[in-house]
């Protein structure tokens, strides 16, 4: 390690940033199965290209090392793909879609990645903020923007009624608890009328400030899809959630969720306190997918038990699975991957539960650490020690 | 050293604890004074380790008591203990393999450590100043043991030598500054020659430590007889015999029970 390396430019991740978000607008565009298959086998060459030329190495130094830069161009991409595709209804909903998926896929990645609490109930919680939103529209006078924060809390509330069975059992065992659970709130939603039973419950939409969600999003000159709006929203918790779920990471918090999975015993005797820093991590985790689902539900405009099955939580823990175990990037990579693959190639909708079960096999096989494995604490990024160390 | 004349630091008084019918600690009286370095001797399954479970919090004990520095921790929870001041290593190598040296260090520094919710999200000036200290702490702690292994911080654990993870497992001990420090056979798995460096690391690191007190689980007859002041034997979880080892291992019962070929 020569003190004379250059820094790496900032060029390599706006680079990074831009081919992504064209790459997305391209994609998203696409509406030939043709275009679409042509587009995945350009990505797939291009990436083995890139790999082969060193140029995936050096994006990556150069997003670890410009991070601020890379999540401003990250976000700007967003808004620019939006921008692009604002009239076409079906693309902004995918991206929506999307954020909201990444959101509690971040919820799931502190309770799983971080302190090791399996949960298979995912898309219960995600469902608990889409009911809520729908209770808060239906038999409240509360501004529904309120729904967002009381999803969130409703879902963490609920979650509570886990933690001791939870903190009372083990691996496999945790993990029953949870399934049930999950099967135990759709059968609940299928049999209460006041939820709507099997039929569902509509949600209205958001009103605030006088901007109504749910009419064609209109500024100045410009208009867009009536999803327009619930993509900014969407963008912000996103934000929100990210910046919340790095800087956990990045903490002497996410340093004692990491050494409870990995190892209790040495935990408690260096005064880790065990059933805390579960608790915290399994009630934070259920707050983001609740936050998520709050505003999923606004977008669906109509929920019903069917959309938070078993096999929707288990798509919540094939993204963690496929993007990287606690690795934030990868979760938001598997997510892109895992809603809009099989919207765009028709002929894999039917098998679109098989699909992912292969992938997750295949990359448990060839890649256990996720395509993108977590890297080591960066707790200050940027930061290098000053003594100068030994063998200079 | 002389016999220190003040109350030791860990008194703990027929300490009793079985499993089902096996009586793994029968009312053994145990003690470590300030300062001192207690070799912990005895075949396998004759307690040792079950004896630095119960003092650690991990099992309670059926019967007797446990005293640290004048306060009673009997049956406390580990959690406790270790904010008492005794921190310990493993036997059997426990470390967050796939987390960096410096995080694995960071753990045993827990209870120095900011864990406030607005502390480590939102003042991150603050929390980058305390991130700054531990980490010019951590460095010459680690110094002390090994110049090179100090400048390997940033890798993961997993990466690191047997002799180097037990550096890392003893400067996680040692790094909150504890009173008493538990060291469960830390030659297990390692050569005579990283035996002796390690030990002679121990020792350099007790120079720096005024008053750290020891106590050593340890077959190695070598180590024991180099480092301790005082030895302990235990057999079948009772004490069979307690002085220097000039002493224990001139005992007759302990040549049975333990030393064997009694010459």
């Amino acid at each position: 390690m020569s003190a004379t390396t250059k820094p790496p430019s900032r060029l390599p991740a706006l680079g990074c940033a831009a081919a992504a978000a064209l790459y997305g607008i391209l994609f998203l565009h696409a509406e030939s199965q043709l275009a679409v298959g042509a587009l995945l086998v350009a990505a797939a060459a291009g990436l083995a290209l890139a790999a082969r030329f060193g140029l995936v190495a050096r994006a990556r130094d150069s997003i670890g090392a410009h991070q601020p830069t890379f999540d401003a161009a990250a976000v700007i991409g967003v808004l620019a793909a939006a921008i692009v595709l604002r009239q076409q209804h079906f693309a902004i909903l995918m991206m929506t879609t999307a954020m909201l998926l990444m959101v509690a896929a971040l919820g799931l990645t502190v309770q799983f990645g971080f302190a090791g609490v399996v949960n298979f109930a995912g898309s219960a919680f995600l469902g608990i903020g889409c009911y809520t939103a729908a209770v808060v529209t239906r038999y409240t006078d509360l501004p529904a923007i309120l729904s967002l924060p009381l999803g969130g809390l409703v879902a963490a509330a609920i979650g509570s009624i886990l933690i001791l069975p939870m903190l009372r059992t083990r691996g496999h065992y945790a993990a029953l608890v949870t399934i049930a659970f999950g099967i135990l709130f759709k059968t609940f939603l299928e049999v209460n009328d006041t939820l709507g039973g099997p039929q569902g419950m509509q949600v209205k939409p958001i009103v605030a400030f006088g901007w109504n969600f749910g009419r064609p999003f209109r500024a100045w000159d410009f208009s867009a899809s009536f999803y327009f709006s619930y993509l900014l929203l969407a963008l912000a918790l996103l934000a929100f959630a990210f910046v919340l779920v790095r800087r956990l990471e990045r903490s002497w918090i996410g340093l004692s969720l990491d050494a409870i999975r990995l190892d209790e015993v040495a935990s408690a005797c260096y005064g880790l306190d065990i059933a805390r820093w579960k608790v915290f991590a399994f009630t934070l985790g259920n707050f983001l997918a609740g936050c998520a689902g709050a505003v999923y539900g606004h977008v669906l405009g109509f929920i019903a038990p069917n959309n938070f099955t078993f096999a929707d939580s288990l798509v919540l823990v094939s993204i963690v699975l496929l993007g990287g175990i606690g690795n934030v990037w990868g979760v938001a990579v598997a997510a892109v991957f895992v809603v809009m693959l099989p919207e765009k190639l028709q002929m894999i909708q039917e098998y679109r539960f098989a699909l992912y079960a292969v992938l997750v096999i295949l990359i448990l096989l060839f890649r256990p650490e996720g395509l993108l494995p977590r890297p080591l604490r960066d707790y200050l990024p940027g930061w290098t020690p000053k003594t100068p160390g030994a063998g200079a | 050293m002389s016999a220190p004349t003040q109350a030791p630091l860990l008194a703990c008084a027929a300490l009793t604890r079985q499993f089902g019918g096996l009586v793994a600690l029968d009312r053994v009286d145990f003690q470590a004074h300030e300062g001192e370095i207690v070799g912990l001797i005895g075949p396998n399954g004759s307690g040792k380790t079950t004896l630095f479970n119960v003092v650690t919090g991990i099992y309670a004990p059926d019967d007797g008591s446990i005293a640290f520095a004048g306060a009673d921790i009997t049956a406390a929870r580990p959690q406790a203990v270790y904010r008492a001041g005794i921190a310990r290593t493993f036997q059997r190598s426990r470390m967050c393999l796939p987390l960096s040296v410096f995080d694995n260090i960071m753990v045993g520094n827990h209870k120095r450590l900011d864990h406030g919710l607005a502390f480590n999200l939102l003042r991150r000036g603050a929390f980058a100043d305390q991130f700054r200290r531990s980490r010019q702490e951590t460095s010459e702690l680690v110094a002390i043991f090994n110049k090179t292994l100090a400048a390997r911080l940033d890798e993961p654990a997993s990466r690191l030598a047997m002799i180097d993870r037990r550096r890392v497992e003893i400067c996680r001990a040692l790094i909150s500054r504890p009173r008493l420090l538990l060291l469960d056979e830390p030659s297990a798995g390692m050569t005579h020659e990283e035996t002796r460096e390690l030990m002679d690391d121990i020792l350099l690191a007790r120079e720096r430590m005024a008053r750290l007190t020891i106590v050593i689980i340890e077959h190695e007859m070598g180590v024991i007889e180099r480092i301790t002041n005082r030895c302990v034997v235990l057999n079948y979880g009772r004490k069979i015999s307690e002085g220097t080892f000039a002493a224990i291992s001139a005992d007759r019962e302990v040549q049975d029970a333990y030393l064997g070929v009694a010459s």
